[in-house]
């Protein structure tokens, strides 16, 4: 009854073209905002930040990221791992080389380096599609996760081979290193997602977006009626690594705090990244978002549910997750290749008719 | 020279393991020119059919973990072990019983798909395999054997020896490999052109309708193809789980016939061994050469690398199709 547009006269373009065209949608926003600005950091424990939130706001990002590049421009990459890692070095070799830079700019320029590698490794995709790139993408991974495993330089010569994040701070609070709060994580990570998800979402719906789309449906046809499928596909890769660079050096910085290449940033983080957007829906900003909530909700509901509840060891549990993993995202591309985000947008769609659907 | 021959039984044993690539990259291949489909869970296929085999042989309970834990029980094994044949022919029937729930399960429903939903459809398949392998056997490392020879070949030690001065070290169980893998090779060769079942098998991966049109059974050629795949797995399975024992890692040699496909294309069975024997020399030769300066271990990426430069030059691989696309 009040999910409507009825209503809710537009009286200009701007109006006409807003993101959330429903009032009801609007006032969900912003009361999502407030909630996650305004209570969330007051009431925050460690176990929800450090097993549910700050986790769910990374890979959101990284999911973000992902989906630009498979989901919005169609070119399939199996490299995200690789490229969390290249943001999560480059912010170490930052923090550590110029501590007295802010750890902000420490991370946007991480960005900004990932985005430059993911371009390099995007020049293939001119020449090759489909799983062949898919393939190829796993080039990155492999040899990306070598060479920070290989150079000592990039890991300072540590004599373990980690990389640790020394404490850095925001406006007078700790976000990264041992004193860092469950607060000060959780809202660095959701300015960074708000900002990001901001960006991707105008992005997408402008220029630069309806071209990644026209590429991903057909890029002959694309071609024909004048995109240039190599801005396209190179500013895809561009803005979807530094998306996932950024993800990385959080995932680093803010979350894990010290980090070794194959084991935090190997095929399997490639795997779980790609498996959100799947889950979540493929070319969809809320996808992105309920896919990473979907995965990172999941392993902490099944253990609580068989570890605690029922008392299984561990090791069952874990692989019983793979297992449900692997089943849904078979079941998903059977029942709702969209995802998520399509199921969500049906809701809306009967919503807007309830209770009178004819 | 002796340099020269360093670097030759290096080739030597990179041949050896690119037929053991080649293995693997086969039931990749037998796959996608039936189906269309890129099968991302071959390698795990391996590791399950290895698994099984060993829990057959072993005379485990299937699902003992699982079953204790929410029954309280503690069973483990059935206290009988099994003859190395018949429990191969056991885990060739387990494997077929798996390709027959694979297509009424999963491909079946995703008839007319994209390739690459196809594909991640698959990588979900792969996880799913890797978990059941586990909660159906368990997760630890298990030893193979099937009574394959192993250790150093003597033989060619001493007449490498009697020849260079110099006795080559090639391990036995390589040598049956490559043996067995030819074997299987001339087999697929001789069945998909001499039986009925496959120039069916032919005719599909050429032209699905017109294939249809004629009487054939989709559903009956991709249950087989499945089979056949399955086999080569379990064949995988075995000589790589003998050399080096039945765990995870097993399956990400699937990982390591992808480049193997991308450099013979994803079409051709002939594709599939040169590839193999390329990536494999190639591999063992750049460590050999470069390996040291850089540190070692660049037997993860080489192989990748090289496809990828090559695939820039030639999209559709040695001997792939010429890929033409229409708007």
């Amino acid at each position: 009854m009040i999910y409507r547009e009825a209503g809710d006269f537009k009286t200009s373009y701007r109006d006409d073209s807003q993101t959330f065209p429903i009032r009801l949608d609007r006032w969900g926003y912003y009361i999502t905002l407030a909630v996650a600005f305004g209570i969330i950091p007051f009431v925050i424990n460690d176990y929800w930040a450090n097993a549910v939130l700050v986790p769910f706001l990374i890979y959101a990002i990284a999911a973000l990221g992902l989906n630009i590049l498979t989901g919005y421009a169609g070119q399939v990459s199996l490299g995200t791992g690789g490229f969390m890692a290249v943001g999560a070095y480059s912010v170490y070799k930052l923090m550590t080389a110029f501590p007295e830079v802010n750890i902000v700019i420490h991370i946007l320029l991480a960005g900004g380096i990932t985005a430059m590698v993911g371009v390099m490794f995007g020049l293939p995709s001119l020449r090759i599609k489909g799983f062949y790139l898919a393939v190829a993408t796993l080039a990155a991974q492999f040899f990306l996760v070598w060479l920070f495993n290989k150079v000592p330089w990039f890991y300072n010569y540590s004599a373990s081979g980690q990389i640790n994040a020394p404490t850095r701070t925001v406006l007078g609070h700790a976000v990264t290193g041992p004193a860092a709060t469950a607060p000060a994580k959780y809202l660095i990570c959701l300015v960074f997602v708000f900002v990001l998800a901001w960006v991707a979402r105008n992005l997408t719906r402008g220029t630069l977006g309806r071209k990644w789309m026209a590429i991903r449906d057909m890029d002959i046809a694309a071609e024909i009626i004048g995109v240039n499928p190599l801005g396209a596909k190179l500013s895809a890769f561009a803005v979807s690594s530094f998306f996932i660079g950024i993800a990385g050096a959080l995932l680093f910085a803010v979350y894990l705090g010290a980090a070794e290449v194959g084991e935090a940033f190997g095929i399997n983080k490639s795997f779980l990244v790609l498996f959100m957007i799947i889950i979540g829906g493929l070319g969809s900003i809320f996808g992105s978002f309920a896919g990473a909530a979907f995965l990172v909700l999941l392993p902490v509901l099944l253990k609580n549910l068989l570890v605690g509840g029922l008392g299984w060891p561990t090791d069952l549990a874990a692989h019983i997750e793979l297992m449900i993993v692997g089943a849904l995202i078979v079941l998903f591309l059977i029942v709702e290749p969209h995802g998520l985000a399509r199921l969500w947008s049906l809701a809306k769609e009967k919503l807007r008719l309830w209770p009178f659907p004819h | 020279m002796d340099q020269l021959i360093f670097a030759a039984e290096v080739v030597l044993n990179g041949l050896m393991a690119g037929v053991m690539y080649a293995l693997v990259a086969l039931g990749f291949v037998l796959i996608f020119k039936a189906s269309g489909v890129f099968n991302y869970a071959q390698g795990v296929m391996a590791l399950f059919a290895a698994l099984t085999l060993v829990g057959i042989q072993n005379g485990q309970v299937p699902f003992a973990h699982l079953i204790n834990a929410a029954f309280g029980t503690s069973l483990h094994h059935f206290g009988w072990t099994v003859p190395s044949v018949l429990a191969i022919l056991l885990t060739a029937g387990v494997m077929v019983l798996l390709a027959f729930l694979i297509e009424k399960l999963v491909l079946q429903h995703l008839v007319g798909q994209e390739p690459i939903i196809l594909f991640m459809a698959t990588i979900g398949l792969a996880y799913f395999l890797e978990g059941l392998g586990d909660v159906m056997w368990g997760a630890d490392i298990k030893t193979l054997d099937v009574g394959l020879p192993q250790g150093i070949s003597d033989t060619v030690e001493q007449v490498t020896a009697n020849w260079f001065g110099y006795g080559f070290f090639i391990d036995r169980l390589d040598i049956w490999a490559t043996v067995i893998a030819a074997l299987l090779v001339a087999a697929l060769v001789a069945f998909s052109q001499y039986t009925k079942q496959g120039r069916a098998m032919r005719a599909v991966a050429d032209d699905h309708q017109a294939a249809l049109s004629v009487g054939i059974s989709l559903r009956f050629i991709w249950v087989m193809v499945w089979s056949i795949a399955g086999f080569v797995a379990l064949v995988a399975g075995i000589m790589w789980g003998t050399k080096s024992g039945v765990q995870f890692s097993l399956s990400l040699i699937a990982l390591k016939a992808l480049p193997v496909l991308m450099l013979g294309g994803f079409t051709s069975i002939p594709g599939a061994i040169v590839g193999g024997l390329i990536i494999g020399v190639g591999e063992k030769l750049f460590e050999f050469a470069i390996g040291p300066m850089v540190g070692g271990a660049t037997e993860n990426w080489f192989a990748y690398v090289l496809a990828l430069v090559f695939l820039v030059f030639r999209p559709q691989g040695l001997f792939g199709e010429r890929i033409i696309e229409r708007v």
